[in-house]
């Protein structure tokens, strides 16, 4: 048992708030905590004081894989040139209804 | 895809021209991020520090109703210090070693918690004052250019308001009572206002980081600016609440458009920041006993989530 290791910091963990019925879950911060149902009550704790959410997710901040910035002009490039996916793209006159 | 740091400098520097926000894992200048380490990290020990004042009175509250809001305002405070500390730690900080340099005296917090309440009226007191004038100082910052402190701050602005608001209701309620309890008021307000306009920091021709802070988009109004605006939104307030403010100099400029006051006792305001206040000993002597007693709590759920763990 590596007691040096443990004495430092708790494991670090994102969380996730729904705010409400019907919207998805945001990213609100984070907080250390030794297991995923302590970093549940800590999250309920510091993030939901004034009923700021109805359900609240966890997730250890060393098992999220992120893109990273350097690349991001390769990496989201795909989607930079296909006008075509917006509506606004295509020339329909106005007098057709319901369009 | 490796970029010069020429081309890197000028993508933060348009980033920030064009008022969008810098992101944790955007490349940003050493010196940004240290700046903004250390202005978070004074932040987050101002409020983890800033419990003890007011904490100090949990036990004696009036009423039931005043313990409530006072416990409820004080994990506020520790909430407050704990966004922020999480915000630090999107710079690469870490915890243990912010905590580390607190209670080592390496980092500072704000001064104005070195100065004792010494009555509940300082209760309210601080509520109106202090918390009045960290409204004024965090508003603009929720447009910081570092977005993880300004989101913490958004947040934070918006629970301050109830810090202040039960702050001057207590005030209200008391001067409504005894001639007793007004003067307790009268004494607390002469004693915390001075201190509060030096919350706002040194007069801007001291202030030499200013210029590059407001470059960053870290600072958006100067130190003189602010604690104008506070006191302006002060005097009216406290004319309302039927106290005077200590200050003989203090009168509506028409020219300006502001109210004149008196000149701040930097002279004060170095012996504290240095150390020599009122409490500093004991506001670090405190954090320090309070995480030295928390180690074996720390240690305990570790040990318990290892064994859980192992099944």
């Amino acid at each position: 048992m590596s007691a040096r290791a443990t004495d430092k910091n708790w494991p670090l963990y994102e969380v996730f708030l729904r705010g409400k019925r019907g919207l998805n879950h945001v990213h609100v911060g984070s907080l250390h905590a030794a297991d995923a149902q302590m970093a549940l009550r800590h999250a309920r704790d510091l993030y939901t004081r004034r009923n700021e959410g109805v359900s609240i997710w966890v997730v250890a901040a060393r098992d999220i894989t992120a893109s990273s910035p350097d690349e991001k002009d390769p990496f989201f490039a795909p989607s930079g040139d296909k006008v075509y996916r917006h509506p606004t793209f295509y020339d329909i006159p106005a007098d057709v209804p319901h369009m | 895809m490796t970029e010069t740091i020429d081309e890197l400098q000028t993508h933060f520097d348009e980033t920030l021209d064009a008022d969008r926000r810098i992101e944790p894992r955007d490349w940003m200048p050493d010196a940004y991020r240290k700046t903004m380490i250390r202005q978070i990290a004074q932040h987050a020990h101002s409020e983890i520090i800033g419990m003890q004042p007011e904490g100090n009175w949990i036990t004696r509250a009036p009423s039931l109703r005043r313990k409530a809001i006072l416990l409820a305002k004080v994990q506020d405070e520790a909430g407050h210090g704990m966004y922020l500390y999480s915000a630090a730690e999107t710079l690469g900080a870490d915890r243990a070693d912010l905590t580390d340099m607190l209670i080592t005296g390496r980092q500072k917090y704000s001064s104005i918690f070195n100065y004792p309440t010494l009555t509940y009226a300082d209760v309210g007191v601080i509520g109106w004052l202090v918390d009045g004038a960290a409204i004024c100082n965090q508003v603009p910052l929720c447009r910081s250019s570092y977005g993880p402190y300004a989101r913490a701050m958004i947040r934070i602005c918006k629970e301050e308001s109830f810090h202040q608001r039960q702050g001057y209701e207590l005030l209200m309620t008391m001067m409504r009572g005894t001639d007793a309890q007004r003067a307790m008021v009268q004494d607390a307000t002469n004693r915390f206002w001075w201190p509060s306009l030096m919350m706002f920091g040194p007069p801007d021709d001291q202030s030499p980081n200013t210029a590059q802070s407001m470059a960053w988009g870290i600072k958006r109004h100067t130190n003189d600016e602010l604690r104008q605006r506070f006191v302006d939104m002060s005097v009216p307030q406290a004319e309302k609440l039927g106290v005077t403010l200590p200050d003989p100099a203090l009168r509506w400029n028409d020219e300006r458009g502001h109210y004149d006051f008196g000149p701040v006792d930097w002279d004060e305001f170095m012996t504290v920041v240095k150390g020599n206040g009122p409490c500093n000993t004991q506001r670090v002597a405190h954090r320090k006993r309070a995480h030295d007693d928390g180690a074996w709590v720390r240690e305990a759920a570790m040990a318990h989530q290892a064994k859980v763990s192992a099944g």
